[in-house]
């Protein structure tokens, strides 16, 4: 062919002028890197649609509707309300009374009676009481009280409850809307930042505003604590071992092997056998962050140690033998050399296992940890591990569950602290790795 | 290796405080997720009130927490099952296997069931056992004889009711409220609409007949809920035409996404249950062991607490929350004072 038409074979030859192949080759490449840059794109836009309906549901939990009221209890008042059973509820009661003498002397224009005024502030009783038992000091002082109101009264302000949707119910009716105008006219009620929500524990059903996702924090972080202590020592030691010292045979095939399956064993079956072992033949407390921890180690270990030999793998061999050849040990070899290089890719697979560890309900379930578990703080460092608690993922699944919709604000916002605490462990992660990195 | 050194002293410190600290001091509770809600709010008032640390409540469902509540007696056992049903005797025979004897029964109020729709759906207003029975039973009584349920519209199952395709969230077996939904609506319809007859007619014997009549039907236009009411809520807000199974509280909580039908001509309030009218109603209990009082801080305590008339009375935080209160809780509180267990007969 190329002899009867020499031209046309030494056009197709040039590099400046592709042929129909060549056309058709670089067509494909083109098509290839559109198809990789689309999917990239649609990562992004899912990810961007899921930040922002996450920012936009849970921006709501960070703030709430306060009642900032004065209020001066005289002791026989406390007195009184202390010789009661439902002490929380005289304090609620002497509160609203106050409130009701404030309005009355102020001359709201509004009509309004007792009633309303205990729809409108929810649960205050217990805030008061705590602040009196904390400073017995101030009994006879006047106080500024910074109170949750209810969740309905919380809805109208950020708009999730209407007058065109509120049903008249005990909860709220819609004649106190016209109160709560007057009240947030007077400055009474006014929207303030929920620093509750930041440090305090989960509350009753009927109580979102006094509802907080720090103490189930604090539970997350003594498991991250128990899983890190335990899983990385463990994860690398078992990694240095198979990798460096032990004899490739069969029972190193099967122990491989069976990592490799322990990694993809659902979480459930790890809480089952936490429950069974932890608790039911050692004993340790229910609820407790330590067995939670320990549960998620077991879940967390093959996760580790995988990652570990890759990251062992990958060190050169050279370097090995140019230590072992100027006469190191060969626990001085992998110490002093392997294990260094193989830093960063061990603290990658750690934090991934932590924020699968993180993120994770499903055990937690059958050792006691998912529920109301409304503690508070623990008492001391080490209470912080045998004392119930919950963790997050816990507390944001027990709220979503919650028939008032105050909570589900709650949720999103529980999800937004979660995301920036993972974001804060890869960050300590990535310095690490940068200290860590070495070239070679 | 300082590091080593650290992790491994607070282990120790860790594993130390745990065996030491194995005296527990909390109240531990499990069971129905009808009775949570009411738990965890005198949990945070019991916490709020006394010098007890606040009660650590899990949920699973009323069959579940009664399991775990029957594993045996000691500290790492459950001190109190929720239930939203009453013990079952094969129940109380596998507690005692394990060694819990001396159970004390607490009756906390009435709860109410509700069939609720969406607010601006069809128009679900009023059922009768005998409109849920045919529109739901797997067999059913068509032109004298017992089909298969032949029915495709809720319109098919009672003429007054809106031209639209079944679908109903009920829920499932593992809740307590499948029981009383059986019970009260189910079989109570089976009777009204003639079906059980039919049944004992064609052969089957009364107590087959009955089994019989509890059958819901598996082609897909009735869904078993395991989830939580949220999850009823989520897949009614989801099918406009969807009918749901609720608790009063619940719905109550919701009456602005949801719109209640009645029962019989009875509309579900407190008031109506209370006074029995409306007949889909069902108590709520918990159970506590007897050997764990004195051993376990603040149990007996917590019990009382929970029926003390300010808390579980009419006025109080549970009924403002939808539990139905109990007429009978002077009876309770006396049975808890007197940690009167349920062998003694009484």
């Amino acid at each position: 062919m190329t002899d009867m038409n020499p031209d046309k074979a030494r056009r197709s030859a040039s590099l400046h002028r592709p042929d129909a192949r060549t056309r058709r080759r670089n067509a494909a490449e083109k098509r290839f890197r559109a198809c990789g840059l689309a999917a990239i794109l649609l990562g992004l836009f899912f990810l961007l649609v899921l930040v922002a309906t996450i920012l936009r549901n849970g921006a709501p939990a960070f703030t709430r509707t306060v009642l900032e009221i004065e209020l001066t209890l005289s002791p026989a008042q406390v007195d009184a309300a202390e010789a009661e059973v439902f002490k929380t509820r005289a304090y609620a009661q002497l509160f609203i009374a106050a409130l009701q003498d404030q309005l009355e002397t102020r001359g709201l224009d509004v009509a309004f009676d007792a009633g309303a005024l205990e729809r409108i502030v929810g649960q205050p009783g217990g805030t008061i009481r705590a602040h009196f038992q904390a400073n017995p000091g101030q009994i006879g002082e006047p106080v500024v009280f910074e109170l949750a109101a209810s969740s309905r009264v919380d809805g109208y302000f950020n708009g999730r409850v209407s007058r065109a949707t509120l049903q008249d119910s005990r909860f709220l009716q819609a004649s106190d809307l016209d109160l709560v105008d007057a009240l947030a006219d007077a400055g009474i009620l006014r929207r303030a930042f929920n620093l509750t929500f930041l440090t305090g524990a989960d509350s009753g059903v009927d109580n979102p505003g006094g509802a907080g996702i720090g103490a189930a924090l604090v539970g997350s972080v003594y498991m991250m604590f128990v899983v890190l202590a335990l899983a990385l020592p463990i994860g690398i030691a078992a990694s240095i071992h198979l990798e460096e010292f032990a004899p490739k045979n069969r029972v190193t095939d099967l122990i491989e092997v069976t990592i490799s399956n322990l990694a993809a064993v659902p979480s459930i079956v790890f809480g089952i056998l936490g429950l069974a072992v932890f608790i039911q033949v050692l004993h340790l407390p229910q609820s407790a962050p330590l067995v939670g921890g320990l549960v998620l180690t077991l879940m967390t270990l093959p996760t580790i140690i995988i990652s570990t030999r890759a990251a062992l793998k990958a060190v050169p061999p050279s370097v090995r033998d140019a230590a072992l050849g100027v006469g190191a040990s060969q626990m001085q070899a992998v110490f002093h050399h392997v294990l260094p290089l193989a830093m960063p890719g061990i603290l990658t697979g750690t934090i991934i296992g932590l924020a699968q560890a993180l993120g994770e309900t499903a055990p937690l379930l059958l050792i006691g940890m998912v529920g109301f578990v409304a503690r508070g703080y623990p008492e001391g460092v080490v209470a912080g591990f045998t004392e119930p608690n919950s963790a997050m993922p816990a507390q944001i699944y027990t709220w979503a569950a919650r028939a008032d919709a105050g909570f589900y604000d709650k949720a999103w916002g529980g999800i937004i602290v979660l995301l920036v605490f993972l974001l804060t462990m890869n960050l300590i992660a990535i310095l690490l790795r940068r200290r860590f990195e070495r070239r070679w | 290796m300082t590091f080593a050194k650290q992790t491994a002293s607070i282990l120790a410190i860790v594993a130390v405080s745990a065996t030491s600290a194995a005296a527990r001091d909390n109240v531990q509770v499990a069971g129905s997720s009808t009775v949570l809600p009411y738990a965890s709010i005198v949990a945070q008032l019991f916490g709020e009130n006394t010098d007890f640390p606040t009660p650590v409540i899990e949920s699973g469902g009323s069959s579940a927490g009664l399991k775990r509540f029957c594993e045996g007696v000691g500290e790492n056992t459950l001190d109190v099952a929720n239930a939203s049903r009453r013990i079952r005797d094969r129940e109380i025979a596998a507690c005692a296997e394990n060694g819990v004897t001396g159970i004390i029964e607490v009756r906390i109020g009435y709860d109410g069931i509700v069939f609720a729709s969406q607010r601006q759906g069809p128009g679900f207003t009023a059922f009768t056992p005998a409109d849920i029975f045919n529109a739901l039973g797997a067999k059913v009584l068509k032109d004298g004889a017992i089909t298969d349920n032949p029915h495709r519209t809720w319109a098919e199952a009672n003429a007054d009711l809106p031209q639209v395709e079944i679908a109903a969230f009920i829920p499932g077996t593992k809740h307590g409220t499948r029981e009383v939904f059986e019970e009260k609506v189910l079989l109570v319809g089976c009777e009204a609409t003639g079906a059980l007859d039919a049944m004992i007619a064609s052969g089957m014997s009364r107590d087959a007949a009955e089994d019989a009549c509890l059958d819901v039907r598996q082609d897909g236009r009735s869904v078993d809920i395991d989830g939580d009411y949220t999850e009823t809520l989520a897949r009614i807000d989801a099918n406009p035409e969807g009918v749901g199974v609720f608790g009063l509280a619940f719905y109550e909580n919701n009456a602005d996404r949801l719109k209640v039908a009645t029962m019989g001509g009875v509309a579900p309030t407190t008031e109506t249950i209370s006074s029995g009218q409306y007949p889909v109603s069902r108590p709520l209990y918990f159970y506590l062991k007897k050997a764990h009082i004195g051993v376990i801080p603040g149990l007996k305590d917590y019990a009382q607490f929970f029926v003390h008339d300010q808390i579980a009375g009419p006025g109080g935080p549970l009924a403002n929350y939808g539990l139905v209160a109990d007429p009978d809780l002077a009876k309770t509180r006396a049975r808890i004072e007197g940690e009167v267990t349920m062998d003694s007969g009484i």
